[in-house]
């Protein structure tokens, strides 16, 4: 029970935060849905990493570890300190520059006005709105899943033990699975759909009051909460299964437990290790990434964050990737249905080897990193839908400011709504269904990386690219069986041997050559945009 | 973006591949795969690349063009 005080206690404090933050809201449209462009190079740093880190990053990366071994890290960390840093320099800056001068708040602004076309938001809106739920859904899954995990009981001889709750506390509905209480049920913990509604509830109200001030805010406290508590967890584990007297005996003692596989890559493909490379370009294309760059106050802000995003990654994903390998060595025995669904690896190793203090205030770590994705979420999709469909298309003073921000609050609320209501299907894995959600932002990354520096891009090009793009997504979607095939890959043979790679790979080459064919053989945009958006130097 | 920068990313992006340790499962300090320990040195080099980046390739021009449309604004 003291777990679920300390836990409450967590969500209460973010509430107050995001509350808090309300006091400075001056009334503006601009105010909540970008902060006003006051964002200094600390809150930028924290907001942005903690927007990347996700459910995917800590959750995710331990239970895949547990399975694939270390290359997890090299496949999506040190490939993102790369990818990522390159997108806020190339791409964060440029973008910011031009939302300052021509007062963009969403992509789908800087995309109409660049490629000189209305209904290219038409074809946009439902694309990052259909790519983020998905990735909405991962936090939501994820948080019910770690609060679940923490708060139920041991299962002794089919029987529930040292349960938080007792069976019939909930209904029936909640807490028995399809196999029972003690099977796949909520085992005497929260309830998952309950847990999972209480972080929604927590993120709507703070991102309600705050709005991007709140959201920025609430991230870098997040942020700052769950690296600390990453890494006590990681002591704490190594202390409880080292058994030795100082941390590097423990580390040492663990270390050698695990076996060739999992601290070698013997078992991942050479190539597709290489194909993993295009996913972090994802990050070029994250629509609420876009509203937080424009936050910034300045085009400095964003220094601090290109160069630390790397150091911050590791410092969060090492021991993630550590913990996942020692899990499986013979130091702890780890259930079947932890083995089976491996996204409640991390709250298990918590549960089971930190103390009820220390494993609430662990859970909380876990649950800051996935909140701090999904209130920057909720905010950018309740502003695109606010910005580029209702205030657009409405005539010119239609809305009032504050008639804006409410829509954008209502919007906020519906999405908020429909993501929990898909977060009650059938789950899965965290990892596989964030690796198809990236691998779709990825593929329109030559698209805005063309409209930044490409001249010669069209609007053609654009929508063939687009286009390319999601009818490769949803046929390698619907072909791995809905993520539900994990080890789906695109195979090409040569030479009689056959070689993986990930099905962004696909993706992301139809829409770059669908862009770049197209806009060729189409006509350039007019003189008086590519004045604007490529100004030639003046003496 | 300057051709010594793209010239440092392509080497983190072939640095990264580390086909040599692929099958290494040495310990760096007893306790770190050597596989693993070479990817949180490539996140510290890439770290490193950045930083010279911020200060040798910086786009000071959009700095001084959003500064401008402050001050006329």
């Amino acid at each position: 029970m003291i777990q679920l005080y300390i836990i409450s206690g967590y969500l209460s404090l973010l509430l107050l935060l995001g509350l808090f933050a309300s006091r400075f809201f001056s009334g503006t449209s601009k105010d909540y849905m970008l902060a006003s462009h006051s964002i200094g190079p600390f809150l930028l740093l924290m907001s942005l990493f903690g927007t990347t880190m996700t459910a995917f990053a800590l959750v995710g990366s331990t239970g895949e570890a547990f399975k694939q071994g270390i290359g997890v890290y090299g496949m999506l960390a040190s490939s993102s300190g790369i990818i990522h840093s390159l997108c806020f320099f190339v791409l964060g800056v440029k973008l910011w520059s031009l939302g300052h001068k021509y007062g963009y708040r969403t992509q789908i602004q800087f995309f109409r006005d660049r490629l000189e076309s209305d209904k290219i938001g038409l074809l946009l809106f439902p694309v990052l709105v259909g790519l983020v739920i998905p990735y909405l859904l991962i936090g939501v899954m994820a948080s019910g899943g770690v609060i679940n995990g923490v708060t139920q009981g041991s299962v002794v001889e089919g029987k529930v033990v040292n349960a938080t709750f007792e069976e019939g506390t909930f209904p029936d509905f909640l807490e028995q699975g399809e196999k029972g209480f003690a099977v796949d049920g909520s085992k005497g913990g929260v309830p998952r759909p309950l847990a999972s509604l209480a972080i929604c509830a927590v993120v709507l109200i703070y991102v309600f009051f705050g709005g991007m001030r709140g959201t920025a805010w609430a991230n870098a406290f997040q942020t700052i909460v769950f690296m600390i508590l990453g890494l006590v967890a990681f002591v704490v584990i190594a202390k409880q299964l080292g058994g030795q007297d100082s941390l590097l005996a423990n580390l040492r003692e663990v270390a050698t437990h695990v076996s060739y596989e999992k601290v070698t890559r013997v078992n991942i493909s050479k190539l597709q290790f290489f194909t993993y490379l295009l996913i972090p370009f994802s990050v070029g294309m994250f629509p609420h990434l876009f509203q937080h760059w424009l936050t910034a106050k300045s085009a400095s802000s964003f220094k601090l964050p290109v160069v630390a995003h790397p150091v911050f990654i590791m410092i969060v994903w090492v021991p993630c990737v550590l913990i996942g390998i020692w899990a499986t060595s013979d130091l702890i025995q780890i259930p079947p249905p932890v083995k089976a669904n491996p996204n409640i690896l991390l709250p298990f190793m918590v549960k089971r080897l930190a103390g009820p203090v220390l494993g609430g205030f662990l859970t909380a770590g876990i649950l800051a990193a996935i909140m701090s994705s999904l209130d920057s979420q909720f905010l950018c999709i309740g502003t695109m839908f606010s910005t580029d469909i209702v205030t657009h298309y409405a005539d010119k003073d239609r809305f009032s400011d504050r008639q804006q921000v409410l829509m954008t609050r209502c919007f906020i609320v519906a999405i908020v709504a429909l993501t929990y209501c898909f977060s009650l299907f059938e789950p899965r894995a965290v990892f596989t269904l964030g690796v198809w959600c990236f691998s779709g932002f990825a593929s329109l990354f030559p698209l805005v990386f063309a409209s930044v520096y490409w001249r010669r891009l069209t609007k053609a090009g654009a929508y063939a690219s687009v286009l390319a793009a999601i009818c490769t997504w949803a046929y390698l979607f619907y072909d791995s069986g809905f993520a539900s095939n994990r080890e789906y890959r695109l195979d090409i043979t040569l030479s009689g041997e056959t070689y993986h790679m990930m099905p962004v790979v696909g993706m992301f080459a139809s829409s770059l050559f669908a862009l770049v064919v197209v806009s060729l053989i189409t006509k350039p945009p007019s003189n008086e945009t590519l004045e604007k958006f490529f100004p030639t130097a003046k003496s | 973006m300057p051709r010594s920068l793209c010239v440092l990313i392509l080497v983190l992006i072939v640095l990264h591949q580390d086909n040599w340790f692929w099958t290494d499962d040495r310990l760096v300090f007893g306790f770190m795969p050597i596989g693993l320990f070479y990817h949180a040195c490539i996140s510290i080099a890439a770290a490193g690349v950045w930083w010279w980046a911020t200060i040798k390739c910086w786009p000071r021009d959009l700095e001084r063009s959003s500064s401008t449309e402050e001050q006329s604004s």
